[in-house]
């Protein structure tokens, strides 16, 4: 499953750390955790940024963590405009490391900064080609 | 040895559909040389170009710059940092200086935003955070600053009133600068009906695109006099840098880039905060001027909001800023925009602001962000 196909548009085909994508296809939510010096990172990293090893292994992730803060676009930008209005959100997960997504199946007043959300991995059903990525829901 | 600023020019910024990209920086240039006495293309050195390049057509803008400015056959380069591109470019110039490398540069900050098509525009808009791991959620501009906002908003209590208010300021002294993109005075009500953007910034929370130049003539402390009455000095100069990603910042109120240029410009030249009588903050977003009010240190941090809705920010207040109507009425041509807040910043200390003009402005300070807050230089100018 090549980087390719992860995200509405992909813009990175390639990366040392192209196998989130296979793991996020089966189902799981995968950070980096460097063989040296044990250090995680979320989003996953080729290249330590405490030891500056190259060594590392991907390791799930809990898909849980706390709104920290969240907007929703009006105006989006190219290859978006069919989704928009969509409410982006800023994600601290319970093991560490941040993540981006937007929300789906959650109301709007129920988007609150503090909230408890899981981060659930999707597909495209819309779309021919596979295109892989992952959503924010209301724990 | 010191660095002054003896030559600055200002072309005016909007939807300059009447000229390219070396016919902008020409007018900019032409006035910075009249603003000088005695100085001629000749007795400069070198020619930095501050830009973003994605932008423009014309690739590699320095050289075809340089020749159209009949600067050939001096050294040209650019420097590159997003929206800060122009600090940038007077950093390196004041490296020069310093170093003895050369006596006299010129640093043009130029920008030819509106010759790309809206799907272009669209297209680089999708890309200016960290485009593996958030563009690919259709994050935009307005988007980062908005999360920026709500949490400000969350932590502090910062209103969209206050931010309408900071809006409205900013327009009320466009309308006095007839460099400005948009020269009309806005109401507070008008900014709150005003269609959202990205929840909760709407249209008037935002500064616009737009084409522009501006040039500055720096050369070093005993030549200043020959080449002006009034030298304005570089007291301090600060930049640092942060990550782009939003996935990587540790303070969603705060812009760790400018918190550090800010204390390392202030060490330098020895003064504090409050020493400083007039500022050009940037103000890409009127959350982003609240914020930088807070990280160059006017106020404690959380109560921006309650100093724009004060008016502390107007002339007469505490704290005058962006009294030249700021990114928001001026415009923003992302190379130009660094070099246009020092033209303003230097004509205040000088006393040459006319009706703009904050009494008493011999401390003035820039902040100048590039993208979301990747990098930022704070400079500090005296007399």
């Amino acid at each position: 499953m090549p980087f390719r196909y992860f995200g509405k548009i992909n813009y990175t085909p390639y990366t040392k750390v192209a196998e989130f994508a296979d793991e996020l296809h089966k189902g799981n939510l995968v950070g980096s955790k460097c063989n040296d010096c044990g250090e995680k990172s979320f989003p996953p990293r080729a290249d330590c940024a405490n030891c500056m090893s190259g060594d590392f292994k991907l390791v799930k992730v809990k898909p849980n963590g706390t709104l920290v803060t969240f907007t929703t676009i009006h105006s989006p930008p190219d290859g978006f405009e069919d989704i928009a209005p969509y409410t982006l959100g800023l994600v601290d997960l319970e093991e560490g490391g941040r993540l981006l997504s937007w929300f789906e199946n959650t109301e709007p007043e129920d988007i609150k900064i503090g909230m408890k959300v899981k981060v659930i991995p999707k597909i495209f059903e819309e779309i021919e080609e596979i295109k892989l990525y992952y959503a924010l829901e209301k724990e | 040895m010191k660095v002054g600023i003896v030559g600055v020019g200002h072309g005016k910024f909007g939807r300059r559909s009447d000229a390219t990209v070396q016919e902008l920086a020409f007018e900019a240039f032409k006035a910075a040389l009249e603003d000088t006495k005695n100085l001629e293309r000749k007795d400069i050195d070198a020619v930095i170009i501050g830009s973003s390049p994605e932008y423009h057509k014309q690739r590699s803008i320095p050289g075809v710059i340089t020749e159209y400015i009949g600067m050939n056959d001096k050294p040209t380069w650019l420097t590159e940092a997003a929206c800060a591109s122009a600090s940038a470019a007077l950093m390196s110039a004041y490296m020069a200086i310093k170093s003895g490398l050369h006596d006299t540069v010129l640093v043009l900050g130029v920008q030819k935003m509106t010759e790309l098509n809206t799907a272009e525009i669209q297209s680089l808009m999708g890309r200016v955070g960290d485009v593996q791991w958030e563009s690919i959620f259709g994050t935009t501009f307005p988007g980062y600053y908005a999360m920026y906002a709500a949490k400000h908003m969350n932590v502090y209590g910062t209103t969209p009133k206050q931010m309408a208010k900071t809006a409205v300021k900013s327009h009320h002294y466009g309308a006095m600068n007839p460099y400005a993109m948009f020269q009309k005075e806005i109401t507070i009500e008008k900014a709150l009906a005003s269609p959202m953007v990205a929840d909760p910034l709407r249209v008037y929370d935002c500064c616009a695109n737009a084409d522009g130049a501006a040039a500055l003539i720096l050369t070093k402390d005993d030549l200043a006099k020959e080449f002006h009455e009034t030298p304005v000095w570089i007291e301090g100069t600060g930049s640092a840098s942060a990550p782009i990603s939003v996935l990587r910042r540790p303070d969603m109120t705060s812009i760790p880039s400018a918190v550090a240029a800010a204390k390392q410009a202030y060490k330098m030249a020895g003064v504090k905060a409050g020493d400083v009588k007039v500022a050009d903050v940037h103000d890409c977003f009127t959350i982003a001027e609240i914020i930088a009010l807070e990280d160059v240190g006017f106020v404690k941090k959380g109560e921006g909001g309650k100093f724009e809705e004060e008016g502390q920010t107007y002339i007469g207040g505490k704290h005058p800023v962006n009294v030249d109507g700021g990114l928001k009425s001026k415009g923003h041509p992302v190379g130009a925009t660094g070099a246009s807040q020092t033209v303003e910043i230097v004509k205040q200390v000088r006393g040459e602001a006319g009706k703009r003009q904050v009494e008493g402005a011999d401390i003035g300070l820039t902040h100048n962000v590039g993208g979301i807050g990747q990098y930022c230089f704070v400079n500090i100018y005296g007399r």
